[in-house]
């Protein structure tokens, strides 16, 4: 099986703050690591090469330079290729634009790497939180698609995927190649190991620039191609006071609350 | 001596200690109550090559250095030393003298499942009326042709019992002292080989620490490890470099006891204020931190000596014996800073205490530091 996997870097937002005065993320000082969701689309491709060892697994991921960390991150738990997807053009891109960027890589990669049976994303990136990334790269390669996956297995020539429902689980059966996203699974990601760690600090990652994706249109990426616009971003103000209700009798206390809390529309 | 950490030094760093907060600091105080061995962990630790650091890949290891070994043990210590002292005596006490004394086939039949975590391994030298002084001991090893027969028991044996693979010390030739003593590998499955009382102790309460009973035990003739009657300097070499691993679990220790403390003195209030704004606590803090850096320079630089293959046996005593006593010191004024909650299993000091002590003991007690150190001076 040949996996690719679509990896995000972002801040740590255990560690973040959000500047008061111009709602922006300050991100001085704030540990960079790889999108939670991610590794968890990394760990499940890691559990199917476990199950077949001649799986290869290479990871891709669009940012700047620095997100050569990241990539080197996953291949120090289980990736065995890592490409950097970087262009000034790419810059400013919404969801749609990346997606199409990514999609656009992806056929690149596969030049170099061979075609990928799946396309492995995590469910969303923490800092974003938009879900739509992994789902429009599905849309842009006409590949079936499978999101909020627990796990995925392979059953002879298609996948198992186990689906996190609203209330249920779900398991679907979806042929290859596909995309599929992944939620928090019942399994941790694995460690990393001191050699894997080793080989991955010495390791050469490409960078695929706009100049290698033959064909792809530079007005559907970055801000020009990105038709969200964020009108603002700000911190929701939690507040909170306490009002003490003590009439004449119980009752009345009752009935003042039942008011109080039916004009506060509670109840 | 110059010592130098680069990047993946640093990287390595980080993923000891994310292992050691994720997985081992939640369970420190429950193995510590329970007395159990933390199998799971261990497990975990042979995944991600952590008991074969300071190892060539050749047999397994990870290539990495002493130094690197040393900050591992050092950050499973910060939270506990119990684990820190499972990867101390098997890397230094069992997986080295194999390396440096092993024959080839030696090396490919035990280091290579010691590095890769397959097997635990753990050293036998101490017994009931030899520790300090090696040539008192009463194990026999007699010839017998085309096997050797052991005869005697150990005690105080860090990771005996877990352990599958011994470099245990016993006397080929009584007549001659320190210069009758050979060295010996023994597997846990040699007939005659048993594991006999497991030790109630006061701290590293995860570890165990077993005797081993040899009555008529078996062992090849090919586990001679390095040449006959030559164990007293198998022993004594494996010993320097031990002592590098648990200078490491000291200052682990005082480390982790340092942390807990600086986040409790900022919460704790007495008189309107909090601890950490009395300048008793800011001097209290500020001496230990002092010590501890100093312990630390200490530690890494033994680390470096041996990397570099210059002379470390006084650098790795130094360490120890400043790291020891700095980790009892520090982890006592710890917990009279918490004060009465320092004092109780709700918080972890208590335990780091406990912990602390052994450090100054076993290995080689601080006295016996001293009489290296100034052995060394002397000369």
């Amino acid at each position: 099986m040949n996996i690719c996997v679509c990896i995000k870097q972002v801040p740590d937002t255990t560690e973040i703050k959000i500047d008061p005065v111009k709602h922006t993320l300050i991100r001085e000082g704030v540990p960079s690591i790889v999108n939670t969701y991610d590794t968890y689309a990394l760990e499940n491709a890691a559990r199917i090469k476990d199950a077949a060892p001649d799986t290869k697994i290479v990871v891709i991921s669009m940012g700047p330079e620095q997100a050569k960390n990241a990539l080197k991150e996953c291949l120090a738990i289980a990736a065995d290729k890592a490409y950097l997807i970087t262009d000034r053009v790419f810059g400013g891109s919404d969801t749609l634009a990346t997606s199409y960027i990514l999609s656009e890589a992806i056929r690149y990669v596969e030049t170099q790497e061979g075609k990928f049976d799946m396309i492995f994303c995590g469910k969303q990136a923490i800092d974003g939180d938009t879900a739509q990334v992994g789902p429009e790269i599905a849309e842009h390669l006409d590949y079936p698609q499978v999101t909020y996956a627990l796990e995925a297995v392979i059953d002879g020539e298609s996948l198992r995927v186990t689906q996190q429902g609203p209330e249920e689980k779900q398991v679907i059966g979806v042929e290859i190649p596909c995309v599929v996203t992944f939620t928090q699974p019942p399994f941790d990601v694995r460690y990393p190991t001191i050699r894997r760690k080793m080989a991955a600090n010495k390791a050469q990652i490409p960078s695929v620039t706009s100049a290698e994706l033959a064909g792809i249109d530079v007005a559907r990426c970055g801000l020009k191609g990105s038709p969200t616009h964020v009108k603002s971003t700000f911190v929701p103000v939690h507040e909170s006071k306490l009002v003490l209700v003590k009439e004449e009798t119980v009752e009345d206390s009752a009935k003042k609350l039942i008011g109080l809390l039916s004009d506060a529309h509670v109840i | 001596m110059e010592f130098k950490q680069d990047d993946m030094h640093a990287e390595l760093r980080n993923m000891y200690h994310e292992f050691a907060e994720n997985e081992v600091k939640p369970i420190a105080a429950e193995i510590d109550k329970n007395e159990r061995f933390p199998e799971e962990n261990v497990a975990k630790m042979a995944e991600m090559g952590l008991l074969g650091i300071p190892f060539p890949e050749k047999y397994g290891g990870t290539g990495m250095d002493n130094l690197s070994y040393a900050q591992c043990v050092e950050e499973l210590s910060k939270v506990c030393a119990s684990t820190g002292v499972i990867v101390s005596a098997h890397t230094s006490l069992c997986a080295m003298p194999i390396y440096l004394f092993g024959t080839e086939e030696q090396k490919k039949k035990y280091l290579v499942p010691l590095t890769s975590g397959e097997k635990l391994g753990a050293f036998g030298l101490t017994e009931p009326g030899a520790g300090t002084d090696a040539a008192g001991q009463r194990t026999v090893a007699v010839d017998q042709g085309d096997h050797w027969v052991l005869n005697g028991s150990k005690c105080f044996i860090t990771n005996g019992g877990p352990a599958e693979i011994y470099v245990i010390l016993a006397m080929t030739d009584k007549e001659k002292g320190n210069h009758g003593i050979s060295a010996f590998i023994v597997e846990k499955s040699f007939p005659g080989f048993s594991v006999g009382k497991h030790e109630e102790k006061m701290g590293i309460r995860g570890s165990a620490t077993s005797e081993l009973i040899f009555e008529d035990c078996i062992v090849p003739k090919e586990n001679l490890l390095g040449e006959l009657n030559q164990g007293f300097k198998v022993a004594m070499v494996t010993l320097d470099g031990g002592r590098i691993g648990l200078a490491a679990q000291a200052l682990g220790i005082a480390e982790g006891a340092i942390a807990e403390t600086v986040k409790y003195v900022k919460e704790r209030k007495q008189f309107g204020k909090t601890l950490a704004q009395f300048q008793n606590t800011q001097f209290e803090l500020a001496q230990m931190q002092a010590n501890t850096e100093a312990a630390k320079l200490l530690v890494y630089q033994a680390a470096c000596a041996k990397d570099a293959h210059e002379p470390y046996t006084q650098l790795a005593a130094m360490a120890k014996l400043v790291a020891a006593q700095n980790a009892s010191d520090v982890t006592r004024r710890c917990l009279q800073l918490f004060g009465g909650y320092g004092y109780t299993r709700e918080y972890p000091i208590e335990r780091m205490m406990r912990d602390a002590k052994i450090t100054e003991i076993y290995e080689g007690t601080s006295e016996v530091q001293k009489m290296v150190i100034s052995g060394a001076m002397l000369k």
